[in-house]
């Protein structure tokens, strides 16, 4: 019964065996390339900040948000293991789509807030009050 | 079983399978549990957009510059990231079926997310003495749900942890326990991603400000 139905299974179309890419794991060689990036890219921002190292702010900040941006990839690839093949591409995919809907959501938020404290602004003018 | 042979007066037999081939238990287990973490990483957007829009709003009380202690972040988030990779190493030792130094290297997980926690607490209640709580500004009532969401989350992950070491303990590494502590990993992973928005969003970008 059980080899009856695995032959039916390996000619229903090879399902099932790929079960586990999705729970690939890494090495320890991996996890240690992740844990050596992830310490770089967490203390040269903080030194950044902390030091003042950079006399322009928004230069500091612009260099801290691709530094986090960096590590972010980072702990994706090496520790949660994200890939395109894992699950036959399902995880990928959702991944895709929740970060369509991240910056669509956090742009969206910020821009119209942004646009409506600036334009909303009480003008304190009162030479126009009748 | 499934298969039922439908046709045989014509030249060539015709199959038709009516049942969905079967799935070993547990086989969509991660698919499922890394949608729910998409779910979970959307409620986390919708925090720093709201911390994003009112951060700066500090109704004449105290901002980031007043109350952040960049030490203490930096040391915060080393517990973070040292329990990460020992719960990476946890991962390793389950894979070789070694119970013992799975056990051990939870548990060191386990402490490091305690210092977390912990830090994070007194953090919280150095500020809430200064005056500094959720009332006081729309910076500090996003700066609370934001961080403290993330703390609660890290909360939970704890008590799922000391949860899955009494099952091991009790069960040994069965195929549904190395599949819980693989859920486990990716939460714990997850929520070390989420902490690297916080700390830069919230406290290096707050500094700065």
């Amino acid at each position: 019964m059980t080899t009856d139905s695995h032959a039916l299974h390996s000619a229903a179309g090879d399902h099932g065996h790929h079960a586990h890419d999705g729970a690939a794991h890494g090495s320890l060689k991996t996890y240690l390339i992740g844990f050596g990036l992830s310490v770089i890219l967490t203390a040269v921002p903080f030194w950044l900040v902390m030091i003042g190292a950079i006399a322009d702010k928004a230069v500091t900040a612009l260099i801290v948000l691709v530094l986090a941006a960096a590590q972010i990839v980072v702990h994706m690839v090496y520790f949660l293991h994200m890939n395109t093949r894992s699950e036959n591409g399902w995880t990928m995919m959702a991944l895709i789509f929740t970060v369509i809907m991240v910056v669509i959501a956090l742009t969206g938020s910020l821009w119209v807030m942004h646009h409506l404290n600036v334009n909303m602004m009480p003008l304190h003018d009162m030479s126009q009050m009748p | 079983m499934t298969v039922a042979t439908v046709s045989t007066q014509g030249s060539e037999p015709v199959f038709h399978v009516i049942d969905e081939h079967a799935h070993p238990e547990g086989a969509s287990t991660m698919l499922g549990f890394w949608i729910y973490l998409m779910s979970d990483c959307l409620i986390f957007a919708m925090l720093f957009a709201t911390y994003g829009v009112l951060g700066g709003n500090y109704a004449a009380g105290p901002a980031p510059k007043d109350l952040f202690d960049l030490k203490l972040v930096a040391l915060n988030t080393t517990m973070l990231l040292l329990s990460s990779i020992t719960y990476g190493f946890a991962m390793l030792t389950m894979e070789k079926s070694r119970i013992g130094a799975t056990q051990i290297w939870l548990a060191i997980t386990g402490l490091f997310g305690l210092a977390f926690l912990g830090i994070e607490l007194t953090e919280f209640a150095h500020m809430i003495h200064e005056g500094a709580t959720p009332q006081r500004s729309a910076f500090l009532s996003s700066f609370f749900t934001l961080v403290g969401t993330h703390g609660l989350h890290v909360t939970f992950g704890l008590v799922w942890l000391v949860t899955l070491m009494v099952q091991t303990a009790r069960f040994g590494l069965t195929e549904a326990n190395r599949r819980r502590l693989m859920c486990l990993s990716m939460f714990w992973h997850f929520l070390d991603v989420v902490w690297i928005g916080v700390f830069t969003f919230v406290y290096l970008l707050g500094m700065l400000r």
